[in-house]
């Protein structure tokens, strides 16, 4: 015979807090209410596994336990396994991340990148130690790394460093490099001009306006076209604007505007309320925009900003059109090259789990981003 | 207009807490927002540490007229002089004006994403530049004086709607302010929060801060008021003080009105 605890009476108003039933939370409860909750459900989750069964030992198989990674060319990879031929990233896996920097400088993009992770850090990690110190130096960083990167001899005086022009940069080294730039600069101006899109001047509102409008209506490519074909008839002859330069800025305006269109929506869904609060209190312009404004646009824009920074990162890739060697103007040759020759889903997954850590970590961190800055308010 | 004046000089007798100085007047006023017209012939003198509840129903631009006087609102015609320095487009007098004007919304406008003492001490420390440890010490006093000061490092979603109210006049006093305009105050709060909030500006009616206050609450009027102003329209149709006032209305207009709200 089945007993049943009798639920007890309380006095109204004395009713103490008790735990939930043991059956409505935790792994099991979830499986049946989520995998298995109805008929179809069960069908669809059946379905699912076997799908996965279909797909994940086979691609486990020619990914990993099948796969060559010591081989001299293609065909010593299909003599040794029938899986996938890493050898052929590993053959070309500093081309890959160096491009052609001189081999004996390369510790030099190495202490920048180093150097760029404690940059990064210092603007986006709360807790490090020290922390005004290392942000001062996140400031002086862009200075920091062109150095290291370009050394040679800046205005007239030699800096110690032997000179890498532009033109040898590459890989995934020009792609953090052209990535990181226009992230960091495009933010600061797009601020800029989707205030002054939304202001009160009209000159700097027209002005906003067509720069955004302009920059919206054309693609990518056409611009890094114009920096590096056109640019040179309108400059004075003569003149030499390097080509990473052009590219850089370009890439920068676009990333801009885009970003600014992203700000501009956080901007306009600050309530009123707070506009005139900030007014009624005396601040100005720029001391409302700062204090009050901004922190709760920019944190209401972050699923925006964070997104056109991914997209910004993956639309490097474009500087292949203009002959800059990013790791897939890279790919393109050593895909071309007769020992390799066919084993192009290698090199692209490579280079697709490249963008894939870079773009997923840049997700990741803006979740904790707004984690952390909604705790704030909390309801 | 002969009304008007009477009435004036029958308030004036009674006006014992008021001081002797003007501190804002309403000349002439008008305001269009396009082609409508708000606010029409607005004429009203403040004096010193006066307390002014202004009644109306929706749309009579009560509210506009006192967001024009801190220049939330501009006005096309008229003049507005507030403590001696008269409101036009020049930002250094809009600005000086704000310094001495404090502002209590309807709908609080706290800064959701600073704590209760940072929300009270940002207008000193940036407006008024004091320095960050005195201005801590004022935001504690007047959060006493509302009777929050547990509150002071939560942040403004974690309070009662009351208790944000509270803050609010808090931040708005901590900047010591000449005069003080409430916008609604209560409109949007509970019924059991109303009380609390009403308590505190009955206290700082008490100490002697020039009040304008737009709101429903007669009760509050009866209490503080010095003046009860009516409009309607986008008018000042009728004002005196509260007895003579609630039970003497003179146009139909008020009697209609006092009618509707003091049905309940």
């Amino acid at each position: 015979m089945a007993s049943e605890t009798a639920t007890q009476k309380y006095e109204p108003g004395t009713h103490p807090d008790m735990k939930p039933p043991v059956l409505t939370s935790g792994p099991v409860y979830w499986l049946k209410e989520n995998l298995f909750g109805s008929i179809t459900s069960t069908i669809l989750t059946l379905l699912a596994v076997y799908l996965l069964y279909l797909i994940i030992p086979p691609l486990f198989n020619w990914a990993v336990l099948d796969a060559t990674v010591n081989a001299a060319s293609r065909t010593e990879c299909q003599q040794a396994g029938d899986g996938a031929c890493w050898a052929f990233i590993k053959d070309r896996f500093l081309l890959l991340v160096y491009g052609f920097y001189p081999i004996e400088e390369r510790w030099r993009v190495n202490l920048s990148f180093i150097l760029l992770l404690v940059a990064i850090a210092a603007i986006l990690w709360d807790a490090m130690p020290a922390r005004r110190h290392f942000v001062k130096f996140s400031v002086a960083y862009p200075f920091v790394a062109a150095y290291l990167l370009l050394g040679g001899e800046w205005f007239g005086v030699p800096t110690g460093l032997e000179e890498v022009t532009t033109d040898q940069f590459g890989g995934i080294m020009l792609t953090v490099v052209i990535g990181i730039t226009g992230i960091s600069i495009s933010l600061p101006i797009g601020i800029v001009l989707a205030l002054g899109r939304i202001g009160n001047l009209p000159a700097v509102r027209v002005v906003c306006v067509m720069f955004i409008e302009f920059i919206r209506g054309v693609p990518l490519i056409t611009l890094l076209f114009v920096a590096s074909t056109m640019l040179t008839y309108f400059l004075p002859p003569g003149t030499e604007f390097n080509l990473l330069l052009r590219v850089l800025i370009m890439v920068t305006l676009f990333a801009s505007a885009y970003m600014a269109e992203v700000i501009r929506g956080g901007l306009q869904a600050i309530p009123k309320g707070q506009y005139e609060a900030a007014d009624s209190m005396g601040l100005k312009y720029w001391q409302a925009m700062r204090l009050i404004i901004l922190p709760q646009a920019l944190k209401i824009s972050i699923p925006g900003i964070v997104n056109t920074f991914i997209g910004l990162y993956k639309d490097t890739t474009l500087v292949v059109v203009i002959g800059l060697l990013d790791p897939l103007g890279i790919a393109k040759s050593s895909l071309a090259d007769n020992r390799w020759q066919g084993l192009s889903n290698e090199m692209y997954i490579f280079i697709a789990l490249f963008f894939f850590i870079c773009c997923f970590s840049m997700s990741r961190y803006s979740l904790y981003l707004e984690n952390k800055l909604h705790t704030g308010h909390k309801r | 207009m002969a009304d008007v004046e009477q009435m004036e000089a029958a308030g004036d007798h009674l006006q014992s807490a008021a001081g002797e100085k003007d501190i804002i007047e309403i000349i002439g006023m008008h305001k269009w927002y396009g082609d409508f017209h708000v606010l029409k012939d607005i004429n009203l003198k403040v004096r010193q540490q006066e307390r002014i509840v202004i009644c109306g129903p929706s749309g009579s631009g009560k509210s506009t007229m006192i967001r024009c006087l801190n220049r939330l609102e501009e006005h096309q015609q008229g003049q507005i002089i507030v403590d001696g320095i008269e409101l036009t487009n020049d930002l250094k007098q809009i600005d000086a004006i704000r310094r001495e004007v404090g502002m209590v919304f309807q709908h609080f406008n706290l800064f959701p994403h600073l704590t209760v003492l940072e929300n009270c001490t940002l207008g000193p420390i940036w407006v008024r530049e004091t320095p960050k440890k005195e201005a801590e010490e004022t935001a504690m006093h007047y959060l006493e004086r509302v009777k929050i000061p547990e509150q002071a490092l939560k942040f403004p979603g974690q309070l009662s709607g009351g208790q944000q109210q509270r803050v609010a006049i808090a931040r708005s006093l901590c900047m010591s302010p000449k005069i003080m305009l409430f916008d609604e105050p209560t409109s949007a709060l509970d019924p059991e929060m109303i009380k609390e909030v009403l308590d505190v500006m009955v206290e700082l009616a008490d100490t002697g801060m020039t009040m304008l206050c737009v709101t429903h609450e007669m009760g509050f009027a009866k209490t503080v008021a010095d003046r009860v102003i009516f409009m309607d329209g986008g008018e000042i149709i009728e004002e005196n003080e509260p007895h003579q006032f609630f039970d003497n209305p003179q146009h139909d207009r008020t009697k209609l009105f006092l009618s509707q709200i003091l049905a309940h």
